[in-house]
C-alpha cells in the first residue's frame, strides 16, 4: 500500500489530512501500524484539550507493545473517533481511512511545512537499512 | 552481533514472515496476524519453529539418580517409559537456573529440553554437577536435532498424515509421554494449552518436515502467538516470570517442587529456610488498556508487578501474570499503574484459556 499523495506526514508515523472545515485528521501511518501488529487498544487525547507540535498525546497498542502518537502541530482536539474504542483492527485493515482524532491547528502554515508522501517514504526507507 | 539462524529460517522468509531478534535468534514473529495464528492454534492447528530449543541426552548408569539431586521436582514421579516430568534447575540459593522438561526413556536415558537462551549455562551446570555426583554419566548436547511443534486439537492427526511410520507408537501417548520412533522423537507436550505434538527430528530433515506439514494443510504460527497462547495457558516464562533472583515458590512453580519426600536435590535447603512473602496470581483487567510486563500492581497488602501481560485473544481482555504479596486473594481488586493512570484489575486463579475456551 502506498502513501497517499493528498495526505501530510511526520518523522514519528503520524498522517495528517486537511478537512474541508479547516480542522485536521490524525492517524497512523500503513508503516506504523505495519510494525506494530494487530492493534487492541486506542487512547485518544480529550477533546479540548490544547496540543503542542510533537506533544505526547495519544498511544495506540497492539498486542506486541504500547506506541505514542505525537501532535502533529500544534492546536487542539475537536473530535476523538470513538468507533476504534470498539474496533481497534480498523487501524491495520484501514490505516488511512482510520483517523484517530482531529485537531484545529493553531497556525494552517505548520501543515504545509509537514513532509509529503514522497519524503516520508524516503523515512520509512532509511529506517529499513 | 550475527544473529543466530534455525535450520528454516529460509522457510520463514520465504512465508512471508517478520523476523525478530529473540534472545540472539533470528526468528518470526508472525506471518502476518498474531491474533489470527493464535485462533489457528486454539481451533485447528499450527506448526512452531522450536530449533532453538535445545535438547540435551543425559545416559548411563545412574541417571535417575543424578536427576533426582539435579532438579526440584522429583524424577522417581516418572515410571511408564517416555513419561515426561516440567521441573526447575535450581542454583544452591533456591534461584531459579531454568525450567526444562525431562523424558524418562529408560534408566540409562533420560532426555532433557531446555530454553535457548539458558541452553549453554544449563549444561555447563549439570557437568559441573555430574562431575561431582556421577562422573560416568554422559550430557550430551544434541546439536543435530530440531524441533517443531504440531499444536492444536487437530495436530496430531496432521503428524500421523505427515508421518504415518510414526502413528502406531504414538497413537497411545498419554499427555506428557513420549515415543522414541527412529529418527522421529514424538512427544505429546506443548506451551499453547492445547493437545498437540513435539517432534524431534535430524537437523537436515526439518525443512522437508515443515513444508509437509504445511502442505498437510498446518500453517506457520510466529512467537507471537506462542506468547499469547502460552500466558493464556499459564504457563510459566522463564526470564519473565522467573530467573535467578527468585524462587520457584513465589513464581507459581510450587506445584513442580517436590518438598514432600525425604529426598534432597540442590536448592532444597534455601527453599526450607526462606519461606514464600509473594506469590504469581492472575489478572484480568477490568478497565480498557493492556496490561504489560514491570508495570506496578498496587494491592491492600503491598506493592507487586507483572512479570508477563498482554492482549487475550480468547478472552478479548487483557491479561497477566503478577508476582504480588502473599496475602492477596483470588477475587481481589488491585490497581495496576499503567502510564500516567491507575486501572482496576482482578485477581484470578490462572489458566486463563486452554483448549479451545476461557477457562475462567
Amino acid at each position: 500500500m502506498s502513501n497517499p499523495s493528498n495526505l501530510k506526514y511526520t518523522a514519528s508515523h503520524e498522517w495528517v489530512k486537511s478537512e474541508a472545515d479547516g480542522t485536521l485528521s490524525i492517524g497512523i501511518t500503513q508503516h506504523a501500524q505495519e510494525l506494530l501488529g494487530d492493534m487492541v487498544f486506542v487512547e485518544n487525547p480529550a477533546v479540548g484539550r490544547k496540543l503542542k507540535a510533537k506533544e505526547e498525546c495519544a498511544v495506540v497498542e497492539s498486542v506486541k507493545a504500547a506506541a505514542d502518537v505525537y501532535a502533529p502541530v500544534g492546536g487542539v482536539v475537536t473530535a476523538v473517533n470513538s468507533e476504534l474504542d470498539s474496533a481497534p483492527e480498523h487501524i491495520n485493515t484501514d490505516p488511512y481511512g482510520a483517523w484517530m482524532f482531529k485537531m484545529k491547528p493553531d497556525n494552517a502554515a505548520d501543515v504545509a511545512a509537514l513532509m509529503d508522501a514522497a519524503a516520508y517514504q524516503a523515512v520509512v526507507d532509511s529506517e529499513a537499512h | 552481533m550475527m544473529l543466530k539462524q534455525t535450520p528454516l529460517n529460509a522457510a520463514h522468509r520465504a512465508m512471508g514472515a517478520k523476523m525478530v531478534d529473540f534472545g540472539g535468534w533470528d526468528m518470526p514473529v508472525n506471518y502476518g496476524s498474531q491474533i489470527d495464528e493464535h485462533h489457528q492454534v486454539r481451533n485447528d492447528c499450527g506448526m512452531f519453529d522450536v530449533c532453538h530449543m535445545r535438547v540435551v541426552d543425559a545416559k548411563g548408569n545412574g541417571v535417575r539418580a543424578f536427576l533426582r539431586s539435579l532438579l526440584a521436582n522429583n524424577a522417581d514421579k516418572l515410571t511408564l517409559p517416555g513419561k515426561a516430568l516440567y521441573s526447575s534447575m535450581l542454583r544452591p540459593d533456591g534461584g531459579v537456573i531454568d525450567d526444562l522438561i525431562i523424558y524418562f526413556m529408560n534408566e540409562r536415558w533420560f532426555r532433557i529440553v531446555v530454553n535457548a537462551g539458558t541452553a549453554d549455562k544449563d549444561i555447563a551446570w549439570m557437568r559441573e554437577q555430574a562431575t561431582k555426583l556421577a562422573p560416568q554419566l554422559s550430557i550430551t548436547s544434541r546439536n543435530d536435532l530440531a524441533m517443531v511443534a504440531v499444536q492444536g486439537p487437530n495436530a496430531r492427526a496432521k503428524v500421523w498424515q505427515v508421518l504415518p511410520q510414526t502413528k502406531a507408537a504414538t497413537e497411545g501417548l498419554q499427555n506428557f509421554q513420549a515415543a522414541d520412533c527412529g529418527e522421529y522423537f514424538v512427544a505429546r507436550t506443548g506451551y499453547t494449552g492445547e493437545d498437540g505434538f513435539e517432534v524431534m527430528l535430524p537437523k537436515e530433515k526439518v525443512e522437508a518436515f515443515w513444508h509437509a506439514l504445511n502442505k498437510a494443510g498446518v500453517p506457520p504460527i510466529g512467537l507471537g502467538a506462542r506468547d499469547t497462547l502460552r500466558l493464556e495457558a499459564g504457563m510459566n516464562l522463564y526470564g519473565q516470570d522467573m530467573d535467578e533472583t527468585v524462587s520457584p515458590l513465589e513464581s507459581g512453580l510450587t506445584w513442580t517442587v517436590d518438598l514432600k519426600s525425604e529426598r534432597d536435590f540442590i536448592g532444597k535447603a534455601a527453599l526450607l529456610a526462606n519461606l514464600p512473602t509473594r506469590k504469581l496470581v492472575g489478572l484480568v483487567l477490568l478497565d480498557r488498556g493492556v496490561l504489560r510486563g514491570h508495570q506496578q500492581v498496587h494491592t491492600a497488602h503491598g506493592t507487586g508487578e507483572i512479570t508477563s501481560g498482554s492482549f487475550s485473544p480468547t478472552l478479548e481482555k487483557s491479561i497477566a501474570l503478577a508476582r504480588v504479596p502473599k496475602e492477596v486473594q483470588i477475587g481481589d481488586t488491585v490497581q495496576v499503574a499503567i502510564r500516567d493512570k491507575m486501572l482496576a484489575a482482578r485477581v484470578v486463579k490462572y489458566p486463563f484459556a486452554r483448549n479451545g475456551k476461557s477457562s475462567l
